[in-house]
């Protein structure tokens, strides 16, 4: 008997949707020049050699192409992308002292929630800049720094800033690099000091309200010798008609036998471009776990990439994207093996859905010196219609013999007879698919502290409504 | 009749327009444990998964009545909640999802109410002991990895957990060795004595039907019942065979 079928055109993202009037707001021009760049730097009161950083990178920017080779940009027109929209408000770490507007945002989040539940300190960034910093007693009495890179970069660390900062990723690695190398603004800096090992994870929330603007926060994060953390970065943008942009970098610095692992649940808007660059270089027997959910935007190139420069270090990563209608997310994962006995190992999960594009792209590089280098890359894509698609673009370059390198994809769609056997058991045909979708996803949510698994869990179940089609 | 739990009407059921099931007709009344036998490919687990209602196995005629409703449009799940249940022949592999919290979703599903995770705990834990299962068996993936016979007892297992009204057994015995028949058997009396369930046993052994006591057995040829009768039914034909019968 043919079934009557039924559609869902939307999802209800009223939860993330919400958006605040930005009257108020200082905001910049549109488009990007010398007079903008210096203004943010003027604004900022940066040092000189920030001010020169800009101005180089903005050099670079403007004679640099557009990437090519991944999912098309053409909807992301940089002269009208307002770089730099900020609120009229002051750093707080008293949550009562930000202002009601922005806090009410971050509490239908449940920032702040989570914070008091589960987190040794939270971040929270509205726009340009952040707006709520606060680290638990107990964690800053172990050294453990935790704060907005503009603040860092006039104390105490300021050294240790301009050493590390854009020395990982550099504005010359591409051009949403030197983009950001030009008109970054806020972010975190983190520094644990060498043996603390921080029992509950860091956060920090980027919450992006403006219309037709770029987030570009830098998070710089040190994790010295023996010392072992946890951070935990969430984001989120209401929708506009019109594109937004993110373009943050992310640094990383593991040092001998310390340990840092990177949780991202990231569920932008889906007119963002989330063009973002994340990288990690890790010392003698270190050690660097990714875990990245991604689910928002309309354009994703998010690549992380680790360096394991020290002899016997590691690194894991493991990721889940779901793409569903108009959403082409391009991840992935890099990992350069330079030490010897490193390892490498990814598992990465993709859904799509109603016509979404999910591509994997993985790099694996072992250099001459890496001797007894092991990588091993899994993937799995889970396709649920036929109007959806799904890519393995895996690269491997190995100069050195004694490397022992495996690669695996699956791809496949959702078995009819599985969600008949559900169905047959009493479940709804949604819930039978979002059931198997959240198993399938399972590996990534045993990573995530229960808070973040919950709210993967009920991420997936929002992108599953509608599935009937 | 207000002691009848199924009555199929000459049924015809059709599986990518190859017409199956050629007018069926079964009556099986509550607490009743009926018998389907018959060669291989003559239709028995298409009956099976036309009265749970998959959506590959199209209905061309006749209907389907449980307990006093037609069911022949719905649903395999609003099957399962006016409490249906098929135990299948190939239980499907379901990733990251445990055997236990399956069960307590769909125990949900069908009771339509919360379950409280305690005494849901306590009466899978003691359902399992029945059916000499591992308890670690409850944290694994739906059926993922499990033996043959693990993939029968967990079918069982759902069966007494969820209580229906009325079960199809589809050939849940093949491919067990005699103890695991035994405990499934254990698991289908265990069952009657829980809740009264009526049942159709489709099977080619008359082992698992030893501790039963059998109502009626069904033998199904070319897609019709060709053949109905008593206990001694099953008898006969585990002795001569389908084809030395001389009535069918």
């Amino acid at each position: 008997m043919e079934k009557e079928k039924t559609y869902v055109e939307d999802i209800d993202r009223s939860m993330y949707d919400f958006r605040n009037e930005d009257a108020d707001a200082y905001r910049l021009k549109e488009g990007l020049n010398e007079e903008i760049v210096l203004q943010i730097s003027k604004e900022k009161n940066d040092p000189d050699w920030m001010r020169n950083l800009r101005l180089k990178s903005l050099a670079l920017y403007n004679q640099m192409k557009m990437p090519n080779w991944g999912p098309s940009l053409e909807g992301l027109d940089m002269d009208h992308i307002a770089t730099y929209v900020r609120k009229n408000t002051k750093i707080s770490n008293n949550w009562e002292d930000v202002p009601d507007e922005i806090k009410d945002t971050f509490e239908k989040l449940g920032i702040p929630q989570a914070e008091r539940k589960s987190l040794a300190g939270v971040g929270a960034q509205y726009d340009s800049e952040l707006v709520y910093h606060n680290v638990k007693d107990e964690v800053a009495k172990q050294g453990v720094i935790y704060t907005d890179i503009e603040s860092a970069l006039r104390g105490e660390y300021a050294d240790m800033i301009k050493d590390h900062f854009m020395k990982l990723l550099t504005p010359s690695d591409h051009k949403f690099n030197a983009l950001h190398g030009a008109v970054w603004s806020g972010g975190s800096f983190v520094y644990v000091p060498k043996g603390v090992k921080v029992s509950v994870p860091l956060q920090s929330y980027f919450r992006l309200n403006a219309k037709g603007a770029g987030q570009f926060e830098h998070t710089l994060i040190i994790v010295d010798e023996g010392a072992d953390l946890h951070f935990i970065e969430g984001c989120s943008a209401p929708k506009y008609n019109v594109a937004n942009l993110h373009t943050g970098c992310v640094e990383l610095f593991v040092h001998k036998n310390a340990r840092l692992r990177y949780s991202t649940i990231e569920n932008w808007s889906k007119n963002m471009y989330n063009l973002n660059s994340k990288r990690a270089l890790v010392e003698e027997g270190g050690k660097m776990e990714w875990v990245s959910g991604s689910f928002g935007s309309h354009i994703s190139y998010l690549y992380p990439m680790t360096i394991l420069k020290g002899d016997n270090s590691k690194m894991e990563f493991t990721g889940i994207s779901f793409a569903n209608k108009d959403q082409n997310l391009d991840t992935g994962a890099k990992v350069v093996h330079i030490g010897k006995n490193t390892s490498s190992y990814m598992n990465t999960k993709s859904i799509s859905k109603g016509g979404g594009v999910c591509t994997f792209r993985s790099v694996v590089k072992v250099d001459k010196t890496a001797e007894n280098a092991k990588s091993a890359v899994s993937c799995e894509s889970l396709m649920l219609d036929s109007l959806s698609r799904s890519d393995t673009i895996p690269a491997m370059d190995i100069r050195n013999k004694s490397a022992d390198v495996g690669h695996e994809a699956q791809i496949g769609k959702i078995s009819d007879e599985a969600v008949f056997y559900l169905m047959s058991r009493g479940m709804s045909e949604e819930d039978a698919k979002a059931l198997i979708v959240r198993g399938f996803a399972d590996n990534v949510s045993k990573e995530l502290p229960l808070e973040y698994a919950i709210e993967m869990n009920n991420l997936i179940r929002l992108e599953m409504k509608g599935s009937i089609g | 009749m207000s002691d009848s739990i199924l009555k199929v009407s000459d049924l015809h059921v059709s599986v990518a327009d190859k017409e199956i099931l050629k007018g069926v007709n079964l009556s099986i009344n509550k607490g009743e444990i009926h018998v389907l036998m018959g060669p291989n490919g003559t239709g028995k687990s298409t009956l099976g998964y036309a009265l749970i209602g998959n959506p590959k196995y199209e209905i061309s005629k006749g209907s389907i009545v449980f307990d006093g409703k037609d069911i022949t449009e719905d649903a395999p799940d609003e099957r399962a909640k006016t409490g249906i249940f098929l135990s299948f022949q190939n239980p499907l592999e379901v990733p990251g999802v445990s055997l236990s919290s399956f069960i307590r979703t769909a125990l949900e599903e069908v009771k339509g109410e919360r379950i409280k995770l305690f005494e849901f705990k306590k009466k899978l834990k003691d359902t399992m002991e029945v059916l000499n299962m591992d308890p670690e068996y409850a944290d694994r993936d739906l059926n993922v990895g499990f033996s043959g016979g693990e993939k029968k007892k967990a079918e069982i297992l759902q069966l007494l957990m969820l209580e229906p009204k009325f079960a199809i057994l589809d050939e849940t015995d093949s491919g067990l060795d005699v103890d695991a028949v035994r405990t499934v058997s254990a698991g289908i009396e265990e069952y009657q004595k829980r809740c009264n369930g009526s049942l159709l046993i489709i099977t080619h052994s008359a082992k698992i039907l030893e501790s039963l006591k059998v109502d009626k057995a069904h033998v199904m040829l070319n897609g019709v019942i060709a053949k109905e009768g008593g206990e001694e039914l099953v008898d006969e034909i585990n002795k001569k065979g389908f084809s030395e019968n001389e009535d069918l």
